[in-house]
């Protein structure tokens, strides 16, 4: 049932840093976080590492794991071989703290940068109605722990600094489409503030985003897609400008 | 010392940020005061998220019969009558208001045929009464008031005629623990002083008003639905503070946690399973709860599967099933099973929603259970049954505070709400009353605090570099000593104490057994050291945990075998019976002047308010209360 596993995981700070190497037992059912932890109650007690729920249910313990970005808590073991090494590193798009802890503060600038869900305006508290057909769109999105994976697999940014200013990163493209979608948010720019303000242009889907989600919520077919057709919509739509043409000419 | 701190200084600090603390935030910055939360993770991770099934709220959408005084009444039998019964009346009134501002943060809830909240089943509601998103409810309260936060310092923003946000008069720190409150010559709070995780460095906020929301204290015992961060500081804070705790003894342990993988062992199975159609099953395919349904309760529990599966579609003709009830009489009748020899092969029961739901039904309405456990356990929810167990989930007790404005016993300036108070759940909570308490109690925390804030009228207290010196001695302690015990190992076997010995079935000599344990462990505690740099430095992080965790157990342990009855979430082998007098008494702890032990003390309950009373047939009541609390009550039921 249990076995020595080889471990190599990233040891340093902002200055530098390698991967450290460690012998480790690995017992059934164990996911890579469990394995983690035992090394630090072991071998590495000032292993720097975030986690919280350990159920997949809050989007801390992001890594990278054989380079593949993912949860730690919902990696199971039994995907390696005994004999397999694994290797975990810090997600690589943002800045490194220490060991496996980076420094995600983009991610909550972005996130301030988007308009807020506006009430519409002469509707009480408890007089909200909405058809679960409707929220249900929106709620897909919701489901985001904001693990901040999709925003370090997103190769816009992932190796290209220089487009963090301009570019907010799936997780608030979807954030947005899910305002947008929001059966009664009272503002009706959340495409236009996309295409301005959130680089939506810079996505070229290639969805790196969506394969990493472990959520499974399909980013790009369900968010950036549609909010990239709206931001068509209202600014290249032929029949609209012909409509605004006439009316310029009465 | 000579190290340069870092200060603030803010109105009103808040020390976690999870619900509670968040809602306590909104309160305190639309009060007009300078905000500050603090917490221990990152801003969206608190414990509030793993919260599945819902938020219980009289709105009445889904059975119309549904009103404050049905939510009141449930809420007090769940608590088995210990409940803080004024908290309860506020909790049950104004619960549906702040489930609908929520929408008003942008919150999107499931939604009934008409278009309003949906509301499903719970243990111990009478009517379906949880406003919920699919199973991750928590999430969705988290995320609203997050982005509700990041609204309010737009609005900030905007007023300064700036895009963007603006942090100045509500500033959220996060990554960042406190370690001890500060009080002035004349015993009001003065501050708050912690470190940066990412950093190591020392903070401290003067304040004159502090919030604690920190939630429980699952991490001190090994089966836990709850995450690391749970650690009980708040209590700790409160009582080196002066504060006290109440009814310690109350823990409650969620039923269903997961049993297999090990490694899993612990993380929750939502009720709302059981209260969609799911039910317990033993090793011999029995639905075993019939067998458990407590004398109490018979009057609203059916008694046979026929009745039980007629009630899911006729609940106004029928009793409904006792899957159902409250959690510690569901977490018993599991213990009792598999003690009998009928239980699942990993030490559990199974728990059948497969046979009960449609394939596409189950997805739809417990998408990440299935996730959970198709991820964790290879089980595929919609085919095979789980198997699930008992697991330390939630605390009753908790400071002792004023029900109208949270603020915490003996502390001018201390205010709690959430997990980290007691008194609303009595002796034990019903599903779907935690998101509730902490949006009702968050705000009146934060509205508390603004309040005494307010009454100061400038005049803050002030905090001596000799009280600095103090408080940073004692965090920088476990670096000075050298190869001293590892704060790992003294927390595991706090872990093994607190489930082997006052865990779900509590015994006298047991419970002896592990106060004399804990003295032990923390003696050994003394002599943790850690190694490495203060820079993220879990180790080190955990020995200051510690010191948390160790207070609150002996808390627990004290008053669990003080407390010679069985009731709720405490049930002593050696005292099986509810008995009435103790109802009357709650257990009230303190830190002994030494600083080092804690003191219990019985104090008795303020009676209930005649017209609550009321709200219950005398019959009912006979059951809990004494003779003489019930000469002026009359038969029948009021409502």
């Amino acid at each position: 049932m249990s076995y020595q596993a080889h471990f190599r995981v990233w040891r340093g700070d902002a200055d530098g840093g390698e991967l450290g190497d460690y012998t480790v037992e690995v017992n059934e059912g164990e996911v890579v976080l469990d394995v983690i932890h035992r090394l630090q109650a072991t071998q590495a007690g000032d292993l720097a590492v975030r986690w919280n729920c350990k159920a997949g249910k809050c989007g801390s313990c992001s890594a990278e794991i054989n380079g593949r970005p993912r949860l730690m808590c919902m990696t199971r073991m039994s995907t390696f071989t005994e004999d397999e090494t694994v290797t975990v590193t810090p997600m690589r798009t943002f800045p490194v703290i220490k060991d496996l802890v980076t420094d995600v503060s983009f991610n909550y600038r972005k996130a301030e940068q988007i308009p807020a869900f506006e009430p519409p305006a002469g509707v009480a508290p408890g007089e909200y109605r909405m058809a679960q057909v409707d929220v249900q769109r929106s709620q897909e999105f919701r489901k985001c722990i904001e693990c901040f994976l999709c925003q370090n697999v997103c190769h816009v940014v992932r190796d290209h600094e220089d487009n963090k200013e301009a570019f907010s990163g799936p997780r608030f493209l979807i954030r947005a489409a899910e305002l947008d979608m929001h059966p009664l948010d009272a503002r009706d720019d959340r495409a236009q503030f996309a295409r301005e303000e959130q680089g939506i242009g810079l996505c070229n889907i290639t969805k790196c985003c969506t394969e990493v989600c472990p959520e499974h919520i399909k980013i790009t077919d369900n968010g950036i897609i549609p909010m990239k057709e709206r931001v068509v919509d209202r600014k290249y739509d032929p029949l609209v400008r012909l409509g605004r043409t006439i009316t310029r000419r009465k | 010392m000579s190290e340069k701190i870092e200060k603030h200084s803010y109105d009103v600090v808040i020390i976690g940020a999870g619900g509670a603390g968040l809602r306590a935030a909104i309160a305190a910055h639309e009060a007009g005061l300078r905000v500050a939360v603090v917490c221990k993770s990152l801003f969206g991770k608190a414990h509030t998220v793993m919260a599945e099934g819902g938020c219980a709220a009289s709105m009445g959408n889904v059975n119309s019969n549904d009103n404050w005084m049905v939510h009141f009444r449930d809420t007090m039998r769940g608590g088995k009558f210990l409940n803080n019964w004024r908290m309860a009346e506020l909790h049950a009134k104004e619960a549906p208001d702040r489930v609908w501002e929520l929408e008003t943060y942008g919150a999107l809830f499931d939604r009934t045929p008409d278009g309003k909240i949906s509301q499903r089943n719970f243990g111990g509601h009478e009517y379906p009464r949880l406003a919920h998103v699919g199973d991750r409810t928590g999430l969705e309260l988290i995320r609203t008031m997050q982005q509700k936060i990041v609204s309010l310092q737009q609005a900030d923003a905007r007023a300064k005629g700036n895009a963007g946000a603006d942090d100045a008069r509500l500033k959220v720190f996060a990554e960042c623990t406190i370690t001890e409150l500060i009080k002035d010559g004349s015993g009001a709070i003065a501050g708050a002083f912690g470190y940066w995780r990412e950093t190591g460095n020392f903070i401290l906020f003067k304040t004159p008003a502090v919030v604690l929301a920190t939630g429980g204290i699952g991490k001190s015992f090994k089966t836990t639905s709850n995450s690391w961060e749970c650690t009980g500081d708040g209590m700790g804070l409160a009582l080196r503070a002066g504060s006290t705790l109440m009814n310690m003894e109350f823990v409650q342990f969620h039923p269903t946690g997961m049993v297999w993988p090990p490694s899993v062992k612990g993380i929750l199975v939502t009720e709302g399973v059981r209260g969609d159609g799911g039910v317990l099953k033993n090793s011999d395919g029995k639905r075993f709860m019939f067998d458990y349904v407590p004398d109490v309760f018979r009057a609203q529990y059916a008694d046979n599967e026929a009745e039980a599966d007629a009630w899911y579609k006729d609940p106004d003709h029928n009793k409904r099933t006792p899957d159902l009830l409250p959690r510690d009489e569901v977490a018993r009748a599991i213990n009792s099973e598999v003690k009998a020899g009928r239980g699942s092969p990993h030490g559990g029961v199974y728990l059948d929603i497969a046979s009960r739901l449609p394939r596409e039904e189950i997805l739809r309405r417990l998408p990440s259970m299935a996730h959970q456990f198709k991820e964790l356990a290879d089980v595929d929810i919609t085919s095979e049954p789980m198997e699930v167990g008992p697991t330390c989930h939630y605390v009753m007790g908790g400071i002792e505070v004023d029900a109208d404005t949270a603020a915490a016993a003996r502390v001018p300036g201390l205010f709690a709400s959430g997990e980290v108070a007691g008194g609303m759940h009595g002796s034990n909570r019903l599903g779907g009353n935690s998101l509730s308490d902490l949006l009702v109690f968050g705000r009146r925390s934060g509205e508390g605090a603004a309040e005494y804030v307010k009454s100061l009228r400038g005049q803050y207290p002030a905090i001596t570099d000799a009280q600095l010196e103090d408080v940073m001695r004692v965090a920088l302690a476990p670096f000075e000593r050298d190869g001293g015990e590892n704060p790992y190992e003294v927390h595991h076997e706090l872990q093994d104490v607190m489930n082997e010995l006052v865990g779900i079935i509590r015994k006298a000599d047991e419970m002896q057994q592990a106060l004399d344990k804990l003295a032990e462990l923390k003696q050994r505690a003394q002599h943790i050291s850690v190694s490495g740099p203060r820079q993220f430095n879990p180790g080190w992080h955990l020995a200051l945990d510690l010191r948390n965790m160790l207070l609150i157990c002996e808390c627990i342990g004290r008053a669990a075998l003080l407390r010679e009855e069985s009731r709720g979430g405490h049930t002593r082998d050696d005292f099986p019976a509810m008995s009435a007098q103790w109802r009357k008494v709650n257990l009230i702890c303190s830190l002994a002047d030494s600083g080092r032990d804690i003191d219990v003390a019985e104090q008795p309950m303020i009676p209930m308010r005649p017209d609550l009373l009321a709200l219950f047939g005398k019959d009912e009541l006979k059951k809990y209360f004494t003779e003489e609390e019930l000469v002026d009550v009359p038969e029948e039921a009021h409502a």
